[in-house]
C-alpha cells in the first residue's frame, strides 16, 4: 500500500510541468503521512524482532566473538575471566595440531564419510519422498512410519541401539556382503561395507529431509504433469524434465541442512574430541584450546559448505539476466 | 475382461501394457517395485523399536537363546518394573514434561512472533539481521557453548549483584535457563523454528493483514487475529518438532541444570537418566547386586525396557497427533521457494 502510494506521488511528480516547484506540488499532510506512516512500519517490525535481537546479541553475537578473542589468549576463569597474551598469537591453534596427534586423519576420515553419506540421504529421502507424494494404497500409514525417525532418531535413544548392533543392516553381517565385494581392492570395499554397515544410521538421519523434499513436491501444480503427459512423456522423462529442476533450490537447501545436521550432531567423533578436550579435568589443554578447536573445526565446515553450495547452486540463465538488464535500461 | 476376449493381435500389446504400464497408469512390476521398496524401508525404519520392544520382554534365558531372536518365550513384565523403579520414572516423567512443555511454548510462541516480523514488515537493517539469523543457524553450536556457560554462571549473577543489587542465580535445577533462552529466541534450533514461521507467513496474502487494517485493527491485533489462525499448520510442526527436540536434548540440559544437580534436588529430564542408567540401576539394587551376583546384574533386556520407556510419552504423543501432524507437513511451507 506505502509503496503504491510513493509511486503514485512519484509519477505526479514526474507529470507536473513546473520543474522547480515540484516540492509543494505535494501537499504537506500527505507527504507528512508517507513517512509516519513508514515509521511506524519500522518501529513495528523492531518491536516483532525486539526478543530475539536481544537474545541473539546476548547469546550469540557477544559470545561469538568473546570465543574468537578468546581463542588467541591464555584464559584463566577465576572470578570472570582473565586472559593473559601468549609468546605468538596464533599458539592455542598450533598446539591443537601438535597435541592431538591423529588429528589429521580424523578429519580426513570424518570429511569423507560425510562427503560420501551426503548424496546418499539426498538421493534416498528424495525418492521416498516421491514414493510418499504419488498415488499409493495406505498412505498415511506408511506417512507415519516414515515420519518415525524425526520423532526418536536423536539423543541417547540412537547411541542405546547402536551398542546394540541395530544400526546394522542384519543380512549384511553375516558375510554374504564381504564375499560379494571379494573381487574389490581394499581401498574401495572398505568404504562401501563401512556404508552398509551404517546403511540404516543414514536413512534413520533422514526424517526431516524427506519432510523437507516432500513438502516441496507438494507445491508442484499437478497440471504440469498432466500437460507432460498429454505430450507423451514417460515417467522417467517427467522426473528429469519436470520433478528434478523443480526441486533442484530444495536439493541445496536439503544439502546445506545435512551438512550442517552431521556436523552440529553430537555424536559425531570430532565434536567429541572438542568436548573431551574443552571440559575434562585437569585443565591441562583449557577453555581457549577447545575454542581454537572449534573454530578450526568451524572453518572446515565453512570450506565444505561453500564446496556444496557452489557445486549446487542455480546457474544463472544468460537471457534472464540480458533481460533483466533490458529492463533497467529502460 | 479376459485375455480370451481379446483377438489374437492385441494380445501382446495388452500384456505389455499390464505388465509395464501405459501413460496413465503403473505397470504390474512398477507396482511391485514400488511396494517392495516402501515395504522395505518401513521395516528399516520399524526395525529398531520392533528389536527394542521385543528384547524388552525377554528374560536372561531368551537373552542367551540364539533361537529366541524375535518373540520371547515367556513375557517378562519384571524388566519394566525394575527399570521404572531405577529411573524413578514417574518423577522423572512430570519434571521432564515440565522442562519441555514449558520450553517448546516459549520457543514457538516468540519464533512465530519473530517470524511474523521477518515476513511482514520491512524496515533498515532486515538484511543484516536475517544474515545473523542464518549464521546462527550455521554455527556450530558448541563455538559458543562456553561463553554462555560462563555467562549464566558468572555474568549474570555478577550483573545482578553489582546493578541491581538482588542475589540471583541461573542455574540452579530450575526451569529458567529454559525459559529465559526459548523467550528471546535462543532455544534449541530456534533459528529453524524461525524460519520455518518467516516462510509461512511469508505466504499469507498481505491483502488479508491490509483489509483487517482498513477494518480498524492494529498491527499487534492483526497479528492475533489474523496471522496466528493462519498459521496453524506451521504451529503444529514447530511444536512437535520442538517439543521432540528438548525431549531428545542431553548435552544442553545437563548445562542447564548444572553438574550438581539430581533428581532429588531439582529438575531432571529421561533422556539424563537413561544416560546414566547403569550406575542408577546399581545405587538402587547395590544389596541384592552383592549378595546374589548372577540374579540381579544389569542385562539388555532391562536397559531396552528403560529406553522403551524413556520414549514412550513421545510415541503416544506423536500417535495422537500424527494425522494433524502430517497434513501440516502438506501445507505448513518449511521450504519457502
Amino acid at each position: 500500500m506505502a509503496t503504491k502510494e510513493i509511486q503514485q506521488s512519484k509519477q505526479e511528480i514526474a507529470t507536473t510541468p513546473k520543474k522547480p516547484n515540484r516540492r509543494e506540488k505535494i501537499p504537506h499532510e500527505n507527504r507528512h503521512r508517507i513517512t509516519k506512516r513508514k515509521m511506524r512500519e519500522w518501529m513495528y517490525g523492531y518491536i516483532f524482532l525486539a526478543p530475539w535481537i536481544i537474545g541473539v546479541m546476548i547469546f550469540f553475537v557477544v559470545s561469538m566473538f568473546k570465543s574468537l578473542y578468546w581463542s588467541f589468549y591464555n584464559v584463566e576463569v577465576f572470578n570472570g575471566v582473565n586472559t593473559y597474551p601468549l609468546a605468538h598469537w596464533y599458539d592455542n591453534y598450533v598446539s591443537v595440531f601438535t597435541l592431538e596427534t591423529d588429528l589429521p586423519t580424523t578429519l580426513g576420515s570424518f570429511t569423507i564419510s560425510l562427503i560420501l553419506q551426503l548424496p546418499i540421504i539426498i538421493a534416498f529421502s528424495l525418492i521416498i519422498a516421491m514414493l510418499l507424494n504419488s498415488k499409493i494404497r495406505c498412505r498415511s500409514l506408511f506417512r507415519m512410519i516414515f515420519f518415525l525417525p524425526v520423532i526418536i532418531a536423536t539423543g541417547p535413544v540412537m547411541s542405546m541401539l547402536t551398542a546394540q548392533g541395530v544400526g546394522t543392516v542384519p543380512m549384511m553381517s553375516d558375510g554374504s556382503l564381504s564375499s560379494l565385494l571379494g573381487g574389490l581392492p581394499a581401498f574401495l570395499s572398505e568404504p562401501i561395507t563401512e556404508l552398509f554397515n551404517s546403511l540404516i544410521l543414514i536413512l534413520w538421519n533422514s526424517g526431516i529431509q524427506i519432510l523437507i523434499f516432500l513438502s516441496g513436491l507438494q507445491k508442484v501444480s499437478t497440471t504440469m504433469y498432466e500437460a507432460s503427459k498429454i505430450d507423451g512423456a514417460n515417467g522417467w522423462e517427467t522426473f528429469w524434465k519436470i520433478t528434478l529442476p523443480i526441486v533442484k533450490p530444495i536439493i541445496l537447501l536439503n544439502s546445506v541442512y545435512t551438512v550442517v545436521a552431521l556436523a552440529t550432531s553430537g555424536d559425531n567423533e570430532i565434536i567429541e574430541l572438542i568436548y573431551a578436550a574443552t571440559y575434562t579435568t585437569p585443565w591441562t589443554k583449557g577453555y581457549e584450546y577447545g575454542m581454537a578447536f572449534n573454530w578450526i573445526y568451524t572453518a572446515i565446515i565453512a570450506v565444505i559448505l561453500v564446496f556444496v553450495f557452489l557445486l549446487l547452486k542455480e546457474k544463472s540463465d544468460k537471457n534472464v539476466k540480458y533481460e533483466k538488464r533490458l529492463v533497467r535500461l529502460r | 475382461m479376459k485375455i480370451r476376449d481379446i483377438p489374437k493381435e492385441a494380445r501382446k500389446d495388452y500384456l505389455k501394457k499390464v505388465f509395464f504400464g501405459s501413460n496413465d497408469r503403473r505397470g504390474v512390476i512398477m507396482t511391485f517395485v514400488v511396494y517392495l521398496l516402501l515395504i522395505t524401508i518401513a521395516f528399516i525404519y520399524l526395525y529398531p523399536v520392533l528389536y527394542m520392544f521385543s528384547r524388552s520382554l525377554m528374560d536372561k534365558k531368551d537373552l542367551l537363546d540364539a533361537s529366541a531372536k524375535w518373540i520371547p518365550s515367556t513375557i517378562t513384565v519384571s524388566n519394566y518394573t525394575s527399570a521404572i523403579a531405577t529411573m524413578d520414572y514417574w518423577n522423572s516423567l512430570l519434571k521432564n514434561l515440565a522442562i519441555a512443555l514449558s520450553s517448546t511454548i516459549c520457543q514457538v510462541f516468540v519464533c512465530s512472533w519473530v517470524g511474523y516480523g521477518f515476513a511482514r514488515y520491512n524496515f533498515p537493517g532486515k538484511f543484516l539481521w536475517m544474515g545473523i539469523l542464518i549464521l546462527s543457524f550455521l554455527l556450530p553450536p558448541q563455538t559458543t557453548a562456553v561463553p554462555n556457560f560462563l555467562l549464566f554462571n558468572n555474568d549474570i549473577p555478577l550483573f545482578f549483584k553489582n546493578v541491581l543489587g538482588m542475589d540471583m542465580t541461573i542455574i540452579d535445577g530450575t526451569i529458567k535457563p529454559f525459559v529465559i533462552t526459548a523467550i528471546l529466541g535462543q532455544g534449541l534450533k530456534s533459528c529453524l523454528c524461525i524460519l520455518i514461521f518467516y516462510n509461512f507467513h511469508r505466504q499469507v496474502p498481505q491483502s488479508l493483514i491490509e483489509a483487517s487494517e482498513i477494518d480498524g485493527a492494529g498491527h499487534i491485533k492483526a497479528y492475533f487475529q489474523i496471522a496466528v489462525p493462519l498459521s496453524m499448520a506451521a504451529i503444529v510442526v514447530v511444536t512437535l518438532f520442538s517439543f521432540v527436540w528438548y525431549w531428545n536434548e542431553v548435552d544442553i540440559v545437563r548445562t542447564y541444570l548444572g553438574s550438581s544437580n539430581t533428581r532429588n534436588t531439582g529438575l531432571t529430564t529421561l533422556m539424563l537418566e537413561l544416560n546414566k542408567f547403569e550406575d542408577s540401576y546399581n545405587a538402587v539394587y547395590a544389596t541384592h547386586a552383592q549378595s546374589t551376583t548372577s540374579t540381579n546384574k544389569l542385562n539388555d533386556a532391562i536397559k531396552m525396557a528403560g529406553t522403551m520407556l524413556s520414549i514412550a510419552p513421545l510415541m503416544v504423543m506423536y500417535f495422537f497427533l500424527q494425522k494433524q501432524f502430517v497434513e501440516s507437513v502438506d501445507k505448513a511451507g518449511i521450504t519457502g521457494e
